[in-house]
């Protein structure tokens, strides 16, 4: 993949994501800390590569959907950061109205359908997604994004399975962190992901997940292949999980060691800055402005949300029919 | 000779055939006379009280309250106060062991086509001569409110019922829905039925189409029999055209239907079922509103129809205790015109008092035969 | 008024919707008759015959057999509502529902709540249910609990050929998720329905028979179970009026409370195991709210606290009988 192909504008747009996730990441593993965050949450700092490189070819038409650690997908689709860091407090404003929480962050205006609580359950709903588009002649496709957890699950078999043999619009996209929760995968995992999808006849590619352009490259020929008819994808990214399962998981089922040299060796942040410096494409100091710039967005989310109301009590019962009697 | 008088389901119209016991108001011995009513029937369409008919001592009540018989199946037995009670025994089960007969099943109703339009006619005594007489229900019934009407008046002539534009098993979709456009709708009717001449009955919004086809076409009017009639007068009491029309909920439908009824308890759970499954069609709110819209808007008459009275013979009938059309609305009619009130009935009263009505009806056409 | 059999009902409701809007998919196991198969083109119509006709009036991209996975076919179907279809998904068997409640329960019940109103997710859950064909524990219970208890889905339950087409048609109209439920042992059986297209709101009891003496409330194919007794009852003397809420979810209870205030004696008549079933969720809406007016206990007629029973014997004491009902009836009409 050369960098060339994308615009300066498109390289501006993929390092403002990435960062906005990484601190939007560290600003609620902060919240939590300091008791800012009624519930649990799970975070995506040092998987930002994943998100972006597929998002930066999906447009609002286009639909995901997400895991229990969902807030990078929601940022690389689209979502209002001021909403879900909100939400995450679980204040009125929430792009939810504070009642989904981290793990149901979700934009339909923006075809993010929902982080989801249960591992592997958003895998079927994007077939379904794919369904849509394909029924009602559009060219649009949908995105899982699963954990190495959900690959194991049987809704993910069962839905590989449905996209193929329907030929859907579908890509599902394997952010492998390495853990299911506190377990190795290398411990609960059989077999080879990419050689599991082509058992399916579902051409798959394994990817570095910290590599955004490795990722983008992938991303563009599944997207490519599903708006043309050619069907389902899989892409298996390797990411690193900064933090632990959730914000103040102990972590010590890893070694310092192993996660200081994680954080050292395996940042997209650094690797797309080296990237783009060596081939002179953007100047550090967009690049510096731009960390300037989300430092002061997420403050002032964080800033907001905190000051922001709790939801009326009137909303416990709302909502949960659009009319029922 | 001692007489014993079986009393049995009766026949109400021509799709009953079967009814239900709703309640005795007789007990067994009491003194009988003809127009007692003794026992509140229920059939499909409505709850009416029986008359005894004959005189006598009621001697057996045999069908209980609830239950539910065949028409002509033994209900009670009336004697002469000597019949001895072994023969009221042998009488009963006597009865009891005839098998009842099958009931007949009901005329079925013909889909007439007028242009796109289905219209859902039923037509009795086909083959008798005479004038025909053609019958007009209104807003939001059916050719089932002749119930009562339709076979006992096809004794002497052929007699057609329509469900109008709108209603019933006829097309949801018509033109305006205006009565000119109603009226044109009948007209094309009758002519797909090879009738030419025609007496009419029209019942509220079918007394309003009644009187727009005499403004329209008096040439083939014989004689009009206007029963509670839209057109000649501008208010409708109770807000019922809103009312009916946004009624939904069987309790809400009840309701707006007892609006119709002298007693409101008339008004049985079929008949709201009826009205029921008709409003949830695709459509059916849709045609009612068209035809509100057009003929009540503002939940008044739109058009003052009384000039048509002079165009044919015709004759007004209305309940006196009639909450929809008031009884401003028969008063100052041209002279020729007979005005009949009737007792104990609202705005339904060829439901509520048949008798009477028929009567009405048979002595109006046969004045504007002779 | 044509009479049609409930299978025809349901058949008519699938055509006249998907002749009404071309969003409505029909999936599920076989509902295209059998794909891929050596035979003629949608020769069978489904598990029970429902969906015959569909594919040669719509095409394969509207009426889909799907592989027997549950969970990805009930959890597309949830994700197709998502996004602008309005699915309406067949589990052969209520039963199957074990694999894939999440998609159910915790995904289709609750976007709408969990993304803050945002959401709406048009889909139908068809399913059969209930005991009396020998097919064991797995393939004749009757779950609709399950599902009352879950908010965000809408429950119903049909028990005439004329209240299925009605209440089918309102739910793929419908813009909640609702799990339909048709008894298999009611497929056959006859009633009126109007060739036209026509909608039966939810939440509204149809009072099936009137009566003075006792209430009974019953559900699905229990209404005939009831009705039945009733027809035995009233030539005692006994005059029972029987109540069908038609959907578990939601609940007419105005019209439960109002009956039972009027009559003072109930019996509920429920497929559905007795602990926190059906029978159970209502006899306590009326033990709460209707107290002062009972003459009597309530009585439920349910089956017994175990799964459905395989031999004829056994199933068909499993299964509530109008003779049961009589009885339970007799006991709270003395005094």
């Amino acid at each position: 993949m050369s960098e060339l192909q994308l615009s300066q504008a498109q390289l501006l747009e993929a390092y403002r994501l990435m960062k906005t996730i990484r601190v939007f990441e560290e600003r609620a593993m902060t919240e939590k800390m300091g008791g800012n965050v009624p519930g649990g949450t799970h975070l995506y700092a040092g998987e930002e590569a994943s998100a972006v490189g597929v998002c930066m070819h999906l447009g609002p038409a286009d639909q995901i959907s997400s895991t229990h650690r969902g807030h990078g997908h929601s940022i690389a689709k689209g979502c209002d950061v001021d909403g879900m860091m909100a939400e995450i407090m679980g204040k009125g404003t929430g792009i939810c109205g504070g009642k989904g929480g981290s793990q149901h962050i979700a934009d339909l205006s923006k075809g993010m359908l929902g982080a989801n609580g249960i591992v592997g359950a958003g895998s079927p709903i994007v077939c379904g997604a794919a369904l849509s588009a394909q029924i009602l002649g559009k060219q649009d496709v949908a995105v899982a994004f699963i954990g190495d957890g959900a690959f194991n699950q049987g809704t993910t078999a069962e839905s590989l399975n449905l996209a193929s043999i329907w030929k859907l619009p579908a890509i599902f996209v394997v952010e492998d962190n390495g853990f299911g929760e506190a377990t190795s995968s290398a411990f609960v995992q059989a077999g080879e992901i990419v050689e599991r999808a082509a058992s399916f006849k579902i051409p798959a590619m394994k990817v570095d997940g910290v590599d955004f352009f490795a990722v983008y490259q992938a991303a563009g020929e599944a997207v490519s292949r599903a708006r043309a008819g050619g069907g389902p994808s899989v892409i298996h990214t390797v990411v690193p999980r900064y933090f632990g399962h959730y914000a103040g998981d102990p972590d010590n089922y890893r070694t310092a060691e192993e996660k200081a040299a994680m954080r050292k060796d395996r940042d997209c942040l650094k690797r797309f800055r080296a990237r783009v410096d060596e081939t002179s494409l953007l100047d550090a100091a967009a690049l510096d402005q731009i960390d300037a710039d989300v430092e002061a967005a997420i403050a002032s989310a964080a800033d907001k949300g905190r000051a922001a109301p709790p939801p009326a009590l009137e909303s416990l019962t709302t909502d949960v029919y659009i009319r029922y009697v | 000779m001692a007489a014993i008088h079986p009393v049995v389901m009766p026949v109400w119209g021509v799709i009953m055939t079967e009814g239900t016991v709703v309640k005795w108001l007789v007990a067994e011995g009491d003194d009988i006379t003809p127009e007692l009513e003794i026992v509140e029937i229920e059939t499909t369409k409505v709850t009416g009280g029986l008359e005894a008919g004959v005189s006598g001592k009621l001697r057996r009540i045999v069908a209980d309250n609830g239950s539910t018989l065949p028409t002509g199946a033994l209900i009670a037995v009336i004697s002469d106060p000597e019949v001895p009670e072994a023969e009221i025994e042998s009488f009963v089960a006597g009865a009891k062991t005839e098998v009842p007969t099958a009931p007949v099943a009901p005329p079925q109703p013909a889909t007439i086509r007028v242009g796109d339009i289905e219209i859902n006619a039923l037509r009795l005594g086909e083959d008798l001569p005479g004038t025909p007489l053609l019958l007009l229900h209104g807003f939001g019934g059916d050719l089932n409110t002749w119930l009562f009407n339709h076979g006992e008046l096809a004794s002497d002539r052929q007699v057609v019922a329509v469900d109008l534009p709108g209603h019933g098993g006829s097309s949801l979709a018509f033109g305006s829905g205006d009565l000119a456009s109603l009226a044109g709708i009948v007209a094309g009717t009758l002519d797909a039925l090879g009738i030419s001449r025609v007496h009419v009955a029209g019942h509220s919004l079918g007394g309003g189409v009644a009187l727009k086809l005499a403004e329209l076409r008096s040439d083939r009017l014989a004689s009009l029999t206007l029963i509670a009639p839209v057109g000649l007068g501008a208010e409708i009491g109770g807000n019922y055209i809103p009312d009916f029309i946004a009624a939904d909920r069987t309790r809400a439908i009840k309701d707006v239907l007892g609006r119709l009824f002298a007693d409101s308890a008339a008004v049985s759970r079929d008949m709201v079922e009826g009205v029921q499954r008709f409003k949830r069609l695709d459509g059916a709110g849709d045609a009612l509103r068209t035809i509100a819209d057009a003929v009540f808007p503002d939940g008044r008459q739109k058009e003052d129809l009384r000039r048509s009275l002079g165009q044919v013979p015709a004759m007004v009938i209305r309940g006196e205790a009639d909450r929809l059309v008031s009884a401003s609305h028969v008063t100052g009619l041209p002279a020729s015109v007979e005005v009949i009130t009737i007792a104990d009935a609202g705005h339904m009263p060829q439901m509520e008092q048949p008798g009477p009505v028929n009567q009405a009806i048979r002595r109006q056409m046969a004045k504007a035969d002779a | 008024m044509p009479q049609k059999t409930f299978r025809q009902a349901i058949n008519e409701a699938l055509h006249q919707e998907m002749k009404r809007d071309d969003r409505v998919i029909v999936m599920g196991e076989d509902v295209a008759g059998g794909s891929g198969a050596s035979g003629d083109k949608d020769a069978w119509g489904g598990a029970f015959g429902c969906t015959k006709g569909l594919l040669g009036a719509f095409g394969p991209a509207r009426v889909r057999d799907t592989p027997i996975t549950e969970s990805a076919f009930i959890g597309a179907a949830g994700g197709a509502a998502l996004t602008g279809l309005r699915p309406v998904a067949e589990i052969m068997y209520v039963d199957f529902v074990g694999v894939c409640l999440d998609q159910i329960m915790n995904q289709i019940a609750k976007f709408r709540y969990m993304f803050g109103g945002t959401a709406s997710t048009p889909v139908v859950i068809r399913a059969s249910y209930g005991a009396g064909r020998g097919g064991g524990s797995q393939h004749s219970q009757s779950l609709y609990p399950i599902f009352t208890h879950i908010p965000g889905l809408k429950v119903v339950v049909p028990s005439s050929p004329y209240d299925a087409k009605g209440l089918l048609a309102q739910a793929i109209r419908d813009d909640d998720p609702v799990v339909f439920l048709e008894s298999k042992m009611l497929y056959n059986t006859t009633g009126e329905v109007p060739d036209g297209a026509y909608t039966i709101p939810f939440g509204e009891a149809n009072i099936v028979r009137e009566g003075g003496d006792v209430l009974l409330v019953a559900i699905g194919r229990m209404v005939g179970v009831a009705e039945e007794a009733a027809k035995t009852l009233e030539t005692e003397g006994i005059s029972c009026c029987v109540l069908d809420p038609r959907t578990p979810s939601p609940l007419d209870e105005d019209t439960i409370l109002e009956k039972t205030e009027e009559i003072g004696r109930v019996v509920i008549v429920d497929e559905s195991y007795p602990r926190c079933g059906l029978a159970a969720d209502i006899s306590s809406l009326i033990a709460e709210r209707a107290f002062p007016s009972l003459k009597a206990p309530i009585r439920k007629v349910t089956p017994p606290h175990s799964p459905v029973p395989y031999a004829p014997v056994l199933e068909r004491a499993f299964v509530p009988t109008p003779d049961r009902v009589v009885e339970a009836v007799r006991a709270v009409a003395k005094g």
